[in-house]
């Protein structure tokens, strides 16, 4: 049983309040829900859909469009090492090698300790900085095979507490109060804008 | 549509392959093409479903000024001007391209594949594709096939990604089990995992499928196409009257499919229906006639079984000493020839086809009727009054869930719990059982609404009254029964207080087993004769074509029963009847059966009842035997005869005219026809019945006809009209104008009517008036005791009835006993969901296991009819008007 915990189900509320139709927040949960187990397990996603009103089918469809839901167990840190042209020139397929070696896993595995999961990405938008990776989507750059070794270390020592772990989008909470919170209105129920209501093209 | 539908005023003129045709305002090109005659190749657009543009199939080039551009024509409507080019160079270009793509990944297994044979894939890429595959890598490979539910497997690899199972999922069913997953280079349509797509219409996506990726569990590997002969006939699951396609081979039946027609079905069946298949083969079927000696019932000649079933109903010491129970699941001419033996020979009119859980004839026959196009016009509004039809009449659930969502429908329900509709509901009210009249009252704004009413609060009847006062025309009432536990005359109470409030309201009966309607016209019921008459107005009618008649109007189910269990009836017969298993009082049915001196019984196979019985007739079923049926509408639609019966087993007309003959009387029947010429002569509302189904189309003739009966007094071309007898919609008003003289064109020009011409022999005296409905003002309801429970038994679709339970891939669908309670009453009772408890009434007591359903009103507790282990009926009694139980937890 991984079902949403209640203080997980209480945030629930507080996002799907953020959209006019309750469907709308289906991804932001999915996303609590990765947080709260680390994956998306399948008693989260037909939780999520009960509350969200759709069925758990409709949920799994949608996350399983998402490389970034996974629906297995994951490692505490999910390393990605782009080995895509400009970090393959720099050495990025040197640096997959040796993390290969260092953690004794291929790509795709996790560690035994359930710490780190290797993948092998394609480009990650920072060629000016290759080779470069990420752990649990948090960039290092121009890495080198020591760097790694330290990395490792650091992470397994606890000295790296900007990386939270597998599924933490970010540390700081968002919380809207109720009273805050903007154009949460069905677009049906929306005035027409003016830009259309002038053509004449409202009646739709 | 026909082309003559077609009017030059809101048509579009638009030009497909060089020659101009009209198209509907609002018509997709694709419809126009193929209405005119052009047909453009297609896979995921089907007819009965929106368009989504998946499959690219479909391009042709299309010119709306801009020049000539590819563009998929089942998306793109009808505009003034359009010019399509379906043969163009450049389309065939794209169709042989798409084809080629969708060929890549698929596994090309045709030899093996159930569909091979009746394929879109494999038929248009022989049409339009290209000869050979330019592919020459590794084909995905995937697990084949997987179950997806207990009927349908799923083989991804033949999957093109069409979208129309989930798309039927999720528009037209309102299941959304099935969905993409895994989208992108990897997508395949799957479930979540262990949630299976167990909807009541998975069967429809096996039909609808465009390759052999889905395929029923009941036809893989069982037939090739080219080796199948195919009747249209209609579906007897249930009264909807779906129409279907038979296919055999080898002289038996592999599958059903269904058949679109626009008044009832539009193409879907339920899995009930679908896979009913399998009961025509069963191995429980009767090949023989059975009779009780010492040992029990064993096999007899045909000679022995009719002799003795005569000889039991002439020793009867009376017409009143003879019951008849059933007939709801024969053709209209088997109920008629049944009808016409124990009325008009034998003179019982201690005669029900119904068994306590339907509704009394004159409410069925007498109320003001709807069609099911009339209940779903776009922007009426429609009063549910009775069961839960996503349970009893699922097809009728798809076209009210089309209504609700694609056609401003307004649905409003009155039921003691929540259905499978209450979600499409504007508003659902569930009023303490035994009190539905006092709610209805209210909502009609007969009564006003000063608070709670019968347990609904002011706020819910109020929305519900609002919801009803905001129609802008007559509204249409779903009328039947929403639990077995509760008396009928509870729901004639609240059809005579709508009809009392809105007099132009109009009613579509519920009712559940395939032909009770038909059966209640051919007279099978207390007080009727054949073609919507009563007894009394009727007798004169009949007396020329019936040799004897019923002196007084005899007894229904629970009458015969309880007479039975007093012991004065002395034959008991059983058309097709377990009232055992169906009578809601099973103590009753139980009493009764006992007390009958004799029970003989006519059936394709054994129940729990016929096995009790001591001469059993065995009876050829559905796509056995040619007839007619007739639908909750009072729609006739033909069954055919697609493999021949069991052993020497005979159509129910033939059992009838032979127990006749054995009794001295020939009923005159040698053929199927012969009866539904009788039935077309004589039978009010069936006048002429057999020539508008000679000229109609499949999808029926809606009754009664509007005719002409014009009296031939000779053979020439003048035609001495002695009496035009026009009956009117409701058949109330009879127009009888004697003495006209009038020229064979004469009657011709009357629009809309079909003449008959009939021998003075046919039409003596005036028609009798149909039925009329005989409104019940009062029910008094018990008053409420805090420590008790209402109890509410409703159906579900599978159940241990003999249909289910005789078709291997249903059987195991049944849900079993449970009691569905509120959550809000477990810590009171001490009962858990998942626990056992025990339902207790004075009576009786079952033991069984604890649902959580919030959809249950405090208060109730509700039980499904005829499931394994703690039968409801058990606890029922057919003399109160609503069942009270005591609930405790089991030890």
């Amino acid at each position: 049983m991984a079902r949403l915990t209640n203080d997980n189900v209480e945030i629930a509320h507080e996002i799907i309040g953020r959209y006019p139709r309750p469907k709308s927040a289906l991804i932001p949960l999915l996303h609590l829900a990765q947080e709260q187990d680390g994956h998306l397990t399948d008693e989260a996603m037909a939780h999520i859909g009960e509350l969200v009103g759709v069925s758990s089918a409709e949920v799994l469809g949608t996350a399983s469009f998402y490389e970034m839901f996974k629906m297995e167990t994951v490692g505490r840190y999910m390393v990605n090492i782009c080995t895509n042209i400009s970090c393959q020139l720099r050495g990025g397929e040197e640096l997959l090698a040796h993390a290969e070696k260092t953690l004794g896993i291929r790509p795709g595995q996790t560690t035994s300790d359930g710490l780190f999961t290797l993948e092998d990405v394609e480009c990650i938008a920072a060629c000016t900085e290759a080779p470069c990776l990420q752990v649990n989507y948090r960039y290092e750059h121009r890495i080198s095979n020591e760097g790694f070794d330290q990395l490792v270390n650091d992470l397994r020592a606890g000295r790296r507490s900007d990386i939270p772990s597998h599924g933490v989008l970010a540390q700081v909470r968002q919380h809207i109060p109720e009273d805050r919170r903007a154009g949460v209105v069905a677009p049906e129920d929306k005035a027409v804008p003016v830009w259309i209501a002038a053509a004449g093209e409202g009646d739709k | 549509m026909a082309e003559s539908d077609v009017t030059q005023i809101d048509g579009v003129a638009v030009e497909i392959n060089g020659v101009e045709v009209i198209a509907h305002k609002g018509e997709l090109l694709i419809d126009a093409a193929e209405r005119t005659g052009t047909y453009i190749p297609r896979f995921c657009y089907h007819e009965r479903m929106k368009p989504v543009g998946m499959c690219r199939m479909c391009l042709v080039e299309v010119d709306t000024g801009r020049g000539p551009a590819l563009q998929p024509s089942c998306m793109i409507e009808c505009t003034p001007g359009m010019k399509a080019d379906t043969e163009s160079a450049i389309t065939k270009k794209a169709q042989d391209g798409i084809l080629e793509f969708l060929l890549a990944n698929h596994p090309l297994d045709c030899p093996v594949c159930d569909k091979g044979g009746e394929c879109p894939l494999q038929d248009q890429t022989m049409a339009y594709g290209p000869g050979e595959s330019r592919f020459v890598e590794e084909k995905r490979h995937k697990e084949k096939p997987i179950p997806i539910s207990d009927l349908v497997l799923l083989d991804r690899e033949r999957c093109i990604l069409c979208d129309r199972c989930t798309r039927f999922a999720k528009d037209v069913a309102g299941d959304p089990l099935i969905h993409f997953i895994h989208r992108g280079n990897n997508t395949e349509v799957n479930t979540f995992p262990d949630e299976p797509f167990a909807s009541y219409f998975s069967g429809n996506t096996v039909q609808i499928c465009p390759v052999g990726a889905l395929t029923a569990s009941t036809y893989r590997f069982k037939a090739r196409p080219w080796d199948l002969e195919t009747t249209e006939s209609t579906c007897q699951t249930c009264s909807v009257g779906c129409r279907i396609s038979i296919d055999s081979s080898r002289d038996q039946v592999q599958r059903f499919a269904g058949v679109d027609i626009d008044p009832v079905n539009w193409g879907w069946l339920c899995d009930k229906g679908r896979f009913s298949s399998q009961v025509v083969t069963s191995e429980a079927r009767l090949s023989e006639p059975l009779v009780r000696d010492n040992s029990g019932l064993v096999p007899a000649k045909w000679s022995d079984a009719l002799g003795r079933f005569a000889t039991a109903l002439d020793n009867a010491s009376s017409a009143q000493s003879i019951g008849v129970i059933g007939g709801s699941r024969l053709t209209n001419e088997d109920a008629y020839a049944w009808s016409k033996l124990f009325k008009g020979v034998l003179a019982t009119d201690n005669v029900d086809a119904q068994l306590g859980d339907g509704l009394p004839a004159h409410v069925v026959l007498g109320l003001p009727a709807a069609t099911i196009d009339e209940v779903c016009a776009p922007g009426g509004t429609v009063l549910l009054l009775g069961p839960d039809v996503k349970e009893e009449l699922p097809v009728l659930f798809l076209r009210l869930r089309h209504a609700a969502v694609e056609d401003r429908v307004t649905l409003v329900e009155v039921s003691p719990r929540s259905t499978g509709i209450t979600s499409l509901a504007a508003a659902s009210v569930h009023p303490r059982p035994g009190e539905t009249a006092d709610v209805v009252a209210a909502l009609m704004g007969t009564t006003s609404i000063n608070g709670e009413i019968a347990g609904v609060s002011a706020v819910e009847l109020e929305a519900a009254r609002s919801a009803l006062a905001a129609a802008t025309g007559p509204i249409t009432v779903v009328l039947g029964r929403a639990s077995l536990a509760e008396s009928a005359s509870v729901t004639v109470a609240a059809a005579s207080a709508i009809l009392a409030a809105r007099p132009d309201t109009t009613f579509l009966s519920a009712l559940r087993r395939s032909n009770v309607r038909g059966a209640l016209d051919m007279g099978l019921a207390p007080g009727l004769l054949p073609g919507r008459v009563t007894l009394e107005d009727g007798a004169e009618w009949y007396s020329e074509v019936w040799p004897a008649m019923p002196s007084a109007t005899g007894l229904d189910t629970e009458g015969i029963l309880r007479a039975a269990a007093d012991g004065r009836i002395d034959v008991l017969v059983l058309l097709g009847a377990d009232p055992l298993s169906d009578f809601p009082d099973a103590d009753l049915a139980e009493r009764g059966l006992t007390g009958a001196r004799t029970v003989l019984a006519v059936d394709t196979a054994l129940n729990s009842s016929s096995k009790r019985a001591d001469v059993v007739l065995a009876a050829a079923g559905f796509a056995e035997k040619a007839g007619t049926t007739t639908n909750i509408e009072g729609r006739v639609s033909t069954l055919s005869q697609r493999v021949t019966p069991p052993g020497t087993s005979r159509a129910d007309w033939m059992l009838a005219a032979e127990v006749s003959t054995r009794l001295g009387t020939d009923l005159g029947f040698e053929s199927f026809a012969d009866v539904l010429a009788e039935i077309s002569a004589v039978a009010p509302a069936y006048l002429a019945l057999d020539q508008a189904i000679a000229e109609g189309s499949p999808d029926g003739v809606l009754l009664p006809l509007d005719v002409v009966v014009i009296i031939d007094e000779d053979d020439d071309d003048i035609v001495i009209v002695d009496e035009t007898v026009t009956v009117s919609e409701d058949g109330a008003e009879v127009d009888v104008t004697a003495d006209v003289v009038a020229e064979e064109t004469d009657a011709d020009d009357a629009e809309g009517l079909i003449e008959i011409v009939a021998d003075d022999s046919d039409v003596a005296g005036s028609m009798p008036p149909f039925v009329q409905y005989t409104p019940i003002d009062v029910v008094v309801s018990p008053p409420v005791d805090s420590y008790s429970f209402r109890l509410v038994a409703s159906r579900k679709l599978y159940d241990q009835g003999t249909l289910v339970q005789s078709a291997p891939s249903l059987a195991p669908l049944a849900p079993g006993s449970t009691v569905s309670l509120n959550p809000w009453e477990f810590d009171r009772l001490g009962v858990a969901a998942g626990g056992r408890a025990i339902v207790r009434t004075a009576k009786a007591s079952v033991n069984v296991t604890v649902q959580s359903d919030a959809g249950v009103p405090r208060g109730v507790a509700a039980m499904i009819v005829n499931q394994a282990d703690g039968r409801v009926s058990d606890l029922v009694s057919a003399d109160e008007l609503v069942a009270e139980v005591r609930i405790e937890t089991a030890p």
